[in-house]
């Protein structure tokens, strides 16, 4: 699945969407390491996400220390409840700056 | 104990969707609050996803078989893999101040379900994962206590 990339002032934005499992994350992770690559700031767009095992926030973990390494911004923006749920698990909820709309970056 | 059902899973990434399903639909017959029926959902997902990339090191063909019982209000989800046997002491969960991709799905397993045994499948090549869980928890995810745990 190619999820859809917009800008937003001048971050790109990839809006993930349905359940992001072990099937997906090899995907979702190719999109958001490419992204990356091209020197623009991430913002991950979670609002549409049903579910995300282990493995989907493996590939949200890889690309924060990609942007890191880069001296890129990377976020999480309007992070569903159950998204949210595995990051609180994880620990992660206070790693990544999380948004909960795009109207509240500048 | 009633055994409530038998599924056999060949270790493909495209089959844990239609697993998930089906937990939450059994989960539902049993009557299971919906914080428990996320965390079955989570917890096996997860068990199986560690089966097919650690125990059968991504292999596709290989089979899975998940056993659903039911005593009285408590589920117990018994996850047969038939690998080589597994050092038990070796699964655990990582150190998780220690932010790195990956690692994350024991650690979620424990925070939640009630118990996580790890055993060998006796006289067998193979190993069991036994988790229990209590049917009608209403703070079986709550994060605020995960973190005292």
């Amino acid at each position: 699945m190619k999820y859809p990339v917009v800008q937003h002032l001048s971050n790109s934005v990839i809006s993930l969407s349905g359940e992001i499992d072990l099937n997906e994350s090899p995907n979702v992770r190719k999109q958001i390491l490419g992204q990356l690559q091209n020197g623009s700031s991430l913002l991950i767009d979670l609002s549409a996400v049903e579910y995300i095992d282990s493995s989907g926030v493996a590939s949200l973990v890889e690309g924060l220390q990609t942007a890191r390494s880069k001296k890129l911004d990377f976020a999480l923006v309007g992070v569903s409840d159950s998204a949210m749920q595995v990051l609180q698990l994880s620990r992660l909820d206070t790693v990544f700056t999380i948004y909960e709309s795009l109207a509240g970056i500048e | 104990m009633i055994r409530l059902e038998r599924l056999h899973l060949i270790s493909r990434p495209d089959k844990l969707k239609p697993l998930r399903r089906f937990v939450r639909e059994l989960a539902k017959k049993q009557s299971c609050s919906d914080e428990s029926q996320e965390c079955l959902v989570m917890a096996i997902n997860e068990a199986c996803m560690n089966v097919m990339q650690h125990a059968y090191d991504d292999e596709r063909d290989k089979e899975i078989i998940i056993e659903f019982w039911i005593d009285k209000e408590e589920l117990l989800i018994k996850i047969y893999d038939f690998a080589d046997t597994v050092d038990i002491a070796l699964i655990k969960s990582r150190d998780l101040e220690d932010v790195k991709p990956g690692g994350l799905g024991v650690h979620i397993i424990n925070q939640v379900m009630d118990s996580v045994n790890y055993k060998h499948i006796p006289g067998e090549q193979g190993n069991v994962l036994e988790m229990r869980k209590n049917l009608n928890s209403s703070d079986a995810c709550d994060i605020s206590e995960q973190y005292t745990k």
